[in-house]
């Protein structure tokens, strides 16, 4: 009998099934591949593993003995540890500082202090484990993003764990950090530790796993040994269609006349001497890491965060730094990467947040007294245009769609704007895949009428099938630019990976 | 409507899964009109005077001032903020108003001129202290609760020297009939105040359903983020929402003090929690984004309601107050199981 037992899960949000019936296994010391798209359950599933989520339905077992955690405490104790995409780590405490912060160990157990002693033996064992040579009272904050991946690594053996599972643990490391990672995953798999590894990185996938368990729209679509897998098979069961059909072509090309120019923008910290023009009909990729700069350039476009120098124009027009109701009204459309922050008024009806953005152009000017005809005329057809599958959008709460359906939502508030320049920060994250199609359908029909969109995307894929050009960025600034000719996954993410000045360190 | 269920994908669809009565009576908008259909005739057997004119006249009267500083807390209670500087507002515009308008030694004793005057200078307090508390709200980035708890403490203190300075008791007596007649002046029986919150109710539901302010209003309380992104002036609103707040405490306190025929600071001591409680108990959300007039009007019904009938079943000032701050209490926490019961 395995290990780990994971036997028909289901879990719903909101009455809407995200997981029907996942089941897996995990041996000690075996390395699961576990692969999806984006909305496709993983993350679900390695929440009730760790504890974070309950189950609707499903049971698991540890060594034949049930296990029902209720919170991530509970997993902890029973030997499972989840390294997150986002580190839990806090930068201002130590290393030792950060592994023992579960629990501090005393010298005697009335005395309340602290044993720093035994904290400092322990922490030097633990980074010996994982080959990290600094000493353990060194601030996280100083070490690199693949050192502070190490120090979690180091955290979860430091509870003694048996299954350790990691979301996306490369996206944010060089390659000789990976390198030095999958060395440190190869070691732990000797010591007879199970390991769940997500990735959308699928050669990773195939390096580094024993077996490999696909999911697709909350089902587990296949598993097996890594051999019966190869990349492109991985893909296609992952996607459930091949890539040209998720991408439908584009008709009309890009035109000369340029909608937005941006020139030198530089805000110390976040970006530095970003340029860059799209013409009508244009849509122009930014791809880089987490904290490469792209949102950060999308925000300073949109009037969401100040700039140092540079500018900004659309359609010849300077706009002034710092102020959103500006750019909308030179006609930007800004859709966040944070849907339910910043996107979305959750608990409000579909209607008032179509309405949001528009009521200034639904109102008589002195009094603001909205025309609600018409609002709620716009609001029906922009619904109707991007086919929201909702019931009806004056009683339906938006928290109550798929994330499909809320992207959905927030593209139509903005396209009832008549945007000349589209902003889109990550439209498709969290979307399941046909709501994706959908999607790539709604913003290539907005090209075709002329619209600039500036898109980014972590998923190198998206950009290379929507984009007519593609910038590189890393750590703030624009490294390379490839046109649609030059497009090559591989290379586009080699440029984004550049790593200036951390890769000499 | 016919091939509903096939239009929707399977990760899409939204569920619609009938509630059992009792969620959907607590969920319902109107569950205080039935609560006070139920208190009242409840009440009949224990206290039968309920059921008089005198009583129906005497809730009327004593709702219409009420009203019209709770539907100045709505509009706060929107924005996910709250005002306690309302009753502090009412005692200062007040002391002020009176001390313009009143016969013993005002500037305007005896003049035309000194209601208008009074009720202008008691709408300009009330502004100004609004415009105070919204500007260290929307420009300061304070939190609503410290600034408000504040101005109260300064302002209420800030009442009763002014008094110390413009009279040698306690209140400023001797106010112009003209004004006075506004608080409690009838004809056939009709008050002069129903007007005034009518006026005052229409005119703030309108705001709120019809305007873009309005809208802007209800999307900052539920999203300030989302508001933000979305173009919304957020700070000019929400300055704006602590003016109007302001004037309405000012138009309350213009009720009150016609009432009272005399201007005195310590008028709206007691009535901070009726109106917070009243807003609450109506069904507007402490937590922002949810709101509506007429909610508040009902709430303001059942509060009086229930405070006409305990004075009538003979119980003592301090039991009223208790049960009242049950009641609230319980409004309260309805306000919570609602906000999580319709998050299934």
């Amino acid at each position: 009998m395995a290990y780990l037992q994971v036997e028909n899960i289901s879990k719903s949000f909101f009455g809407v099934p995200v997981l029907h019936g996942v089941g897996f296994t995990l041996e000690r010391g075996e390395i699961l591949g576990l692969i999806g798209e984006n909305g496709s359950g993983k993350s679900t599933s390695m929440n009730i593993l760790g504890g974070v989520l309950q189950p609707d339905a499903g049971q698991m077992k540890i060594a034949g003995e049930t296990y029902a955690p209720a919170s991530s405490r509970d997993a902890l104790e029973r030997g499972i540890s989840f390294i997150h995409q986002e580190l839990n780590l806090f930068p201002n405490l130590s290393i030792e500082e950060n592994l023992f912060i579960r629990g501090f160990p005393r010298p005697r157990p009335w005395l309340p202090v602290i044993d720093r002693k035994r904290i400092r033996r322990r922490t030097e064992q633990l980074l010996d484990m994982i080959e990290l040579k600094v000493p353990p009272s060194t601030l996280v904050s100083r070490l690199s993003q693949g050192e502070r991946q190490l120090v979690e690594i180091a955290k979860a053996l430091s509870t003694d764990a048996k299954i350790i599972i990691f979301d996306e643990p490369t996206t944010s490391l060089t390659r000789r950090e990976i390198d030095r990672l999958f060395n440190i995953i190869a070691r732990l798999k000797a010591q007879g530790i199970g390991i769940i590894y997500i990735s959308h990185i699928l050669g990773d996938v195939k390096r580094l796993a024993d077996r490999v368990a696909v999911l697709r729209d909350g089902m587990l679509i296949g598993a097996g040994p890594i051999g019966e897998f190869s990349v492109d098979r991985m893909i296609s069961m992952m996607v459930g269609r091949s890539i040209s059909q998720l991408f439908p072509g584009r008709r009309g090309t890009r035109t000369s006349e340029v909608v937005l120019e941006v020139k030198g923008l530089t805000q110390p910290g976040m970006i530095r001497d970003v340029s860059f023009t799209i013409s009508r009909g244009e849509v122009l990729g930014l791809s880089g890491l987490l904290g490469a700069g792209r949102s950060e350039t999308a925000r300073i476009i949109f009037g969401l965060a100040p700039y140092r120098s540079g500018s900004v124009k659309v359609l010849g027009k300077t706009l002034p730094a710092n102020h959103p109701r500006a750019a909308m009204e030179a006609g930007i459309a800004f859709l966040t990467e944070d849907r339910r922050g910043e996107g979305l008024m959750m608990n409000a009806p579909i209607y008032d947040n179509l309405a949001l953005p528009n009521l200034d152009t639904h109102a008589r000017p002195p009094t603001g007294w909205i025309d609600r005809t018409t609002l709620a005329l716009r609001a029906e057809e922009l619904s109707r245009r991007v086919q929201l599958n909702a019931v009806d959008i004056a009683s339906v709460l938006a928290r109550n769609l798929s994330g499909g359906n809320q992207q959905k939502v927030v593209l139509a508030k903005w396209l009832m704007r008549r945007p000349d320049v589209f902003i889109l920060d990550e439209p498709t994250r969290g979307v399941d895949v046909g709501a994706k199609a959908e999607i790539y359908k709604i913003v290539n029909t907005l090209v075709e009428d002329g619209c600039a969109v500036l898109m980014i995307s972590s998923e190198t894929e998206e950009l290379i099938g929507m984009c007519d050009r593609i910038l590189a960025m890393s750590n703030g600034e624009v490294r390379a630019t490839f046109e649609r000719e030059e497009f090559d996954q591989e290379r586009i993410l080699e440029a984004a990976m550049q790593n200036g000045r951390r890769e000499v360190a | 409507m016919t091939n509903l269920t096939e239009k929707l994908p399977s990760a899409g669809a939204v569920l619609f899964v009938q509630r059992p009565l009792w969620q959907r009576v607590l969920l319902s908008e109107y569950l205080v009109v039935l609560l006070c259909i139920v208190y009242f005739v409840a009440m009949i057997p224990i206290v039968p005077q309920i059921a008089s004119l005198q009583t129906f006249q005497n809730i009327l009267s004593d709702m219409l001032p009420l009203i019209v500083v709770a539907l100045g807390q709505t509009v706060i209670l929107i924005i996910a903020g709250v005002d306690l500087s309302m009753t502090a507002i009412i005692a200062m515009a007040s002391v002020v108003g009176a001390s313009v308008m009143t016969g013993t030694g005002g500037p305007l004793a005896g003049s035309p001129l000194a209601t208008p005057a009074g009720i202008l200078t008691m709408l300009g307090v009330g502004a100004a202290i609004g415009w105070f508390n919204g500007f260290c709200v929307a420009w300061l980035r304070m939190p609503p609760f410290m600034v408000t708890l504040a101005t109260t403490m300064f302002f209420s203190g800030v009442a009763i020297w002014y008094v110390t300075l413009k009279s040698t008791t306690t209140s400023i007596a001797n106010l112009p009939r003209s004004f006075v007649v506004i608080g409690q002046g009838k004809i056939y029986g009709i008050p002069h105040s129903l007007w005034v919150a009518i006026a005052v109710g229409v005119a703030i539901h309108l705001i709120l359903t019809r305007t873009v302010f309005g809208r802007q209003l209800f999307a900052i309380g539920n999203n300030r983020v989302t508001s933000e992104v979305s173009g919304v002036p957020v700070a000019r609103r929400v300055h704006m929402a602590f003016v109007i707040s302001g004037l309405c405490a000012a138009i309350g306190s213009i009720l009150y003090t016609g009432r009272l025929e005399t201007g005195s600071p310590i008028i709206g001591a007691n009535i901070l929690l009726d109106i917070i409680g009243a807003a609450v108990i109506g069904g507007t959300s402490l937590s922002g984004g949810k709101g509506k007039v007429i909610w508040t009007v009902m709430g303001v019904l059942f509060l009086v309601l229930l405070d006409q009938s305990l004075k009538l079943m003979g119980l003592t000032l301090f039991m009223v107050f208790a049960i009242k701050g049950a009641v609230i209490l319980a409004a309260a926490i309805a306000d919570a199981a609602r906000t999580r019961l319709s998050g299934r």
